[in-house]
């Protein structure tokens, strides 16, 4: 979809800032767009890239290696009910079957309203409160039948607005760090080396231990 | 088996911390700190590898490269490419576990790969193939279903990827981002899905994205041109040297069946390093090029008729005879091979007597200041720790492999680059201290840099730079040229002769762009000189004496330079104008004066391989033989001089530029004394030169020379030249810059199919700061106009250009920046205005 809005190019600068080199700063940018649009777009990895000084080709590269990045248009909403062992024991795999027909999708695909795009995802770490899901990365533990529906109900009608929110929304309190926090960042040429390392360097090379002094 | 490729060649370490190693029981004597895999491979141990490159960083990827390494902890599996050699180390490249490992690593790298080696253009030359025969377990357990990717797809306007065939090495990936610093493909996805891709829509638009197909050890990167042309086993190989610019790349020429098919790098360590640009590399298909010229031509009324050799030759001796020695010249000549150049030379001044003849369009350097500065080799210039002076022109655009050895010398071996460049260019990003200048100030910018009195001034930019020339002392290196064709050359001769004063010991590199005009000049093609720098005028009297009894005549006195000539011939003072593979109307920076001087001259006789804009024009052209398809010596800027093979026959009746010279001095009564091949003429210029002495014909044949042969000569007198003074320009008005595209409108390259389609549009290029007042954006059409013409042309708003200051490109298809220039002005003033 769509570049960086006025107002995020004004955050993600923020965030750059936060980091000694400007391509630290991609994978929160990659988060910021996510959060824009609920997917990762094309034209938002170019901008990013043009914002941290690197190619789209390696926005790319970094993003795709994270399957949470949404490279294609997801729901609103974007439920990943757990398969593995735990949770296949405690009735995972009917609860997705379950969830395939009420919400009349195969997983991996999204529902015409687009509201709802449905995973079968590996171990989501909540094998106590099997079997579980995961509603845009927000837990739901011990789900039944009814417990789904229920869930989608309400997802439906906005009453669970403020324990969900849409896709790509990763907290709702943004983190923002104060200006005098931030300041302190050294760049990594200025670094001081640490004496430990300075120390072993000079046994082999009295050149190398000024790093250590300064 | 063992698979060698000339480009890929153990790296040339010399010895100097020897320490022992044990390897398959035979102790080698290897250097402290070098990777185990060069060790063993200089010392005659292949260790089969994929993803490892001589010319790379190491990453370990591909596992192939496992031995067992035994420190003293007892033998252990460790790639050999990523370890670096220690004293005592012991080492098994031949062990069963390495064996059994080496199956098991191909068995997986052929898991997904599949059997189209029948199909494959690199079946045949594979480093998969080889070693999946050689170290491969020999059958495959795999019963599944193989990974499937659609087939290949076009990564870029010459390059095609098959996924399928890709075993993930990182090598194209490393090259893009390491070598040419162009990272337009990566690894996308992850796991099995892991391939190599670009970006959606964004090409690998890279210059060197070919050396990328060279490089890939199996068939997922092939280029277009080459696609399904030939088997390996079918190809006939020569090396020889690209001539597309002056740095002077090591090639091989494949061939098959008398058609060029291929060119491809060879690991020349002092020069190219494997390595090669696009232009070079895909420029063989000019060769080929359907309106090559094949049979001479004479003019006939308002056309140019099909003629014979003879009748050709009679017609040009005529004109010729018919004229006086000083109403003749001769512009071009860096096409040539350094033979053609010397029967040229002899043909202009000992035949016929003229010495108005230049190698150089206009655009280059004076012959006295390339014979004047003391010369520095590339890997001068790109040593390590080295402080570099680059005031030339963009080398990524003009020189692009010397481009990649200034790049590898900033970022491996912490070299640092001072550039003075008018505008933003390729090499700023890499540079330590980049200082843009206004057209005609390059002198007070020296002037202030190199005297130190600036120092402590207000601009911190140009402080660090005076402090770090400073520091470098006697090591400082200056790579010199013609940034701006808009200016003429004095500024920059001018800032030469100031930097050599000011700083002892400095050392120079003449970026001088054509093919081979080093040694055109060096053999007299240039106004006042004769072979090996000898000057007309000079006090040289022996040996200009020598010349006259060896060809029987010289010149008496100096004659014209290009624009000189251009200049007679527009004032109707030229009788004859020899166009020797020169193309005025395209080149000559003046466009003006270019095409009243072709316009004006009696008679043009023009020697080329194309139907350029200034060849239809001549009266009688003669078709020449151009790259792989002559015997010869070349020059590159260095000053190298390496061998050229001939691969094919020249198209037609073409015939090598010597030849046509031999037969019109014989029309002429004269004589060059070459009787059937040009090694002949080699031999004369290495006997009557000191320059080229040390480059005989059978030094060159050494194979210790396979790097050529470095020629040596003192500097010759060159005085201190005053900066050109330029008025200061007038509110409204801005300086232009006119610089070149790697891809343009040139002869050769807008030959090439697969590179045609890549020249860029024509923009005026502007500071958003000049053109916010004008209220123009991108894209918006204006009209330029100097005091000598104008022209209509495309905004691109760039903050790269300083304010003040506009680009052109120079030899575009469209809006000419000739019609602005005039050559004796020492900058260009325009006015842009809407519309």
């Amino acid at each position: 979809m769509s570049r960086l809005t006025p107002e995020n190019v004004e955050l993600a600068k923020q965030i750059i800032r936060r980091y000694p080199r400007p391509k630290s700063a991609l994978i929160p940018l990659c988060h910021l767009a996510q959060e824009q649009d609920g997917h990762l777009a094309d034209d938002a990895m170019v901008h990013i890239g043009e914002l941290v000084g690197v190619t789209s080709a390696e926005v790319l590269g970094t993003a795709s290696f994270y399957e949470m990045f949404k490279r294609h248009e997801v729901g609103k909403y974007c439920v990943n009910i757990c398969t593995n062992i735990s949770c296949q024991l405690m009735g995972g795999e009917e609860l997705l079957e379950h969830a395939e027909q009420t919400l009349g999708i195969r997983s991996g695909s999204t529902t015409n309203d687009g509201l709802f795009t449905l995973e079968d995802v590996e171990c989501i770490a909540a094998c106590t409160e099997a079997p579980a899901l995961q509603v845009n990365y927000r837990y739901f533990h011990r789900i039944s039948n009814d417990d789904f529906d229920q869930m989608i109900d309400e997802l439906r009608s906005g009453r669970l607005d403020d324990v969900v929110p849409p896709h790509g929304v990763l907290a709702k309190v943004r983190q923002d760090l104060a200006e005098e926090q931030i300041a302190n960042i050294t760049p990594p040429e200025t670094q001081v080396m640490p004496r430990w390392i300075a120390d072993e360097a000079a046994k082999n090379d009295p050149a190398a231990s000024e790093g250590g002094q300064a | 088996m063992e698979q060698t490729p000339m480009s890929e060649k153990p790296l040339p370490t010399v010895v100097t911390e020897p320490v022992n190693i044990t390897v398959d029981g035979e102790e080698i004597t290897v250097q402290n700190g070098e990777l185990l895999i060069e060790a063993c491979h200089r010392n005659g141990t292949y260790i089969p590898r994929f993803c490892y490159h001589p010319r790379m960083n190491p990453v370990g990827m591909c596992r192939m490269c496992l031995v067992e390494i035994d420190t003293g902890r007892g033998p252990a599996l460790q790639p050999s490419c990523m370890i670096e050699v220690t004293p005592g180390m012991v080492v098994d490249t031949k062990s069963d576990l390495v064996s059994k490992v080496q199956d098991g690593v191909i068995e997986y790298l052929l898991a997904n790969h599949p059997l189209d080696c029948p199909v494959c253009d690199k079946g045949g030359e594979c480093p998969l193939q080889d070693q999946a025969y050689s170290h491969g377990p020999g059958e495959s357990r795999w019963v599944e279903e193989k990974r499937h990717y659609a087939k290949p797809i076009p990564i870029s306007e010459t390059v095609y990827l098959d996924r399928e065939r890709c075993i993930l090495c990182d090598r194209c990936t490393r090259f893009a981002k390491e070598v040419a610093g162009d990272p337009l493909i990566h690894f996308i996805d992850r796991g099995a899905n892991t391939q190599v891709n670009t970006f959606p829509d964004e090409p690998f638009a890279s210059y060197f994205s070919g050396n990328t197909v060279q490089i890939c050890p199996v068939g997922a990167l092939t280029a277009k041109p080459y696609r399904f042309k030939a088997r390996p086993w079918d190809l006939q190989t020569v090396e020889s040297t690209c001539t597309g610019c002056s740095v002077g790349c090591r090639i091989e020429i494949d061939s098959s069946r008398n058609h060029v098919l291929r060119y491809n790098g060879v690991d020349s360590d002092p020069v190219n390093w494997s390595w090669l640009c696009d232009k070079g590399r895909f420029g063989f298909e000019s060769l080929e090029a359907a309106d090559r010229l094949r049979e001479p031509l004479v003019r006939s009324g308002e056309t140019l008729e099909p003629a014979s050799w003879a009748a050709a030759l009679a017609t040009a001796a005529e004109a010729i005879n018919a004229a006086s020695p000083g109403s003749i010249g001769v512009i071009g000549g860096s096409r040539l091979t350094n033979e053609s150049a010397y029967a040229w030379a002899k043909l202009a001044k000992g035949v016929i007597g003229t010495d108005n003849v230049d190698a150089q369009l206009g655009d280059g350097l004076p012959a006295d200041v390339v014979f004047g500065l003391p010369q520095a080799t590339i890997d001068e210039v790109c040593k390590p720790g080295g402080t570099i002076l680059y005031l030339g022109p963009d080398p990524k655009e003009e020189l692009p492999v010397l481009y990649l050895r200034l790049k590898h010398a900033v970022d491996e071996d912490g070299a640092r680059i001072i550039e003075l460049a008018p505008a933003g260019t390729g090499l700023t990003r890499h540079s330590a201290v980049s200082l843009n200048y206004r057209p005609g100030e390059l002198g007070q910018l020296v002037d202030s840099l190199v005297s130190g009195s600036n120092s402590t001034g207000e601009n911190a930019a140009l402080s660090t730079a005076a402090k770090l020339i400073a520091a470098a002392g006697d090591s400082l290196t200056v790579v010199i040229g013609r940034a701006n064709l808009a200016e003429n050359a004095q500024s920059v001769v001018a800032a030469a002769t100031a930097i050599r004063d000011a700083v002892p010991g400095v050392k120079f590199l003449v970026a001088l762009r054509r093919g081979n005009v080093r040694g055109a000049l060096e053999a007299g093609l240039a106004p006042g000189y004769l072979p090996g720098r000898v000057s007309l005028t000079g006090g040289q009297d022996d040996q200009v004496a020598a010349f006259k009894s060896l060809w029987g005549n010289v010149p008496a006195k100096q004659g014209l330079d290009t624009k000189g000539i251009l200049w007679a011939a527009a004032e109707g003072k030229l009788d004859v104008l020899i166009l020797l593979g020169a193309d005025p109307l395209s080149d000559f920076p003046d466009r003006s004066l270019a095409r009243r001087g072709v316009a004006g001259a009696r008679t043009v006789i023009a020697i080329d391989r194309f139907p350029t804009a200034s060849v239809v024009q001549a009266d009688v052209v003669l078709p020449a033989a151009g790259h792989s398809e002559e015997q010869g010596t070349t020059t590159n800027l260095e000053g190298r001089v390496t061998v050229l093979n001939q691969k094919v026959t020249p198209p037609g009746t073409a015939r090598p530029d010597w030849m046509i010279a031999a037969e019109l001095a014989w029309k002429l009564g004269g004589d060059l004394g070459v009787d059937t091949e040009s090694s002949e003429l080699w031999a004369e210029l290495v006997a009557s030169t000191e320059t080229f002495a040390g480059a005989g014909v059978d030094a060159l044949a050494d194979t210790a020379n396979a790097d050529g042969i470095v020629i040596t000569a003192e500097p010759r007198p060159l005085a201190t030249v005053e900066a050109p003074h330029v008025s200061p320009t007038s509110a409204y008005s801005l300086r232009l810059v006119v610089n070149r595209k790697l891809y343009d409108a040139g002869a050769s390259i807008s030959r090439c199919d697969s590179s045609s389609a890549l020249a860029p549009a024509q923009a005026l290029r502007l500071s958003p700061a000049d053109a916010s007042p004008l209220g123009l954006k991108d894209l918006d059409r204006v009209s330029v106009t100097s005091p000598n013409g104008s022209l209509s042309a495309r905004v691109a708003l760039d903050s790269s250009v300083p304010k003040g200051t506009a680009v052109l490109v120079h030899n575009l298809a469209e809006a000419d920046p000739g019609a602005l220039v005039a050559s004796d002005d020492a900058v260009c003033e325009i006015r842009v205005e809407v519309g």
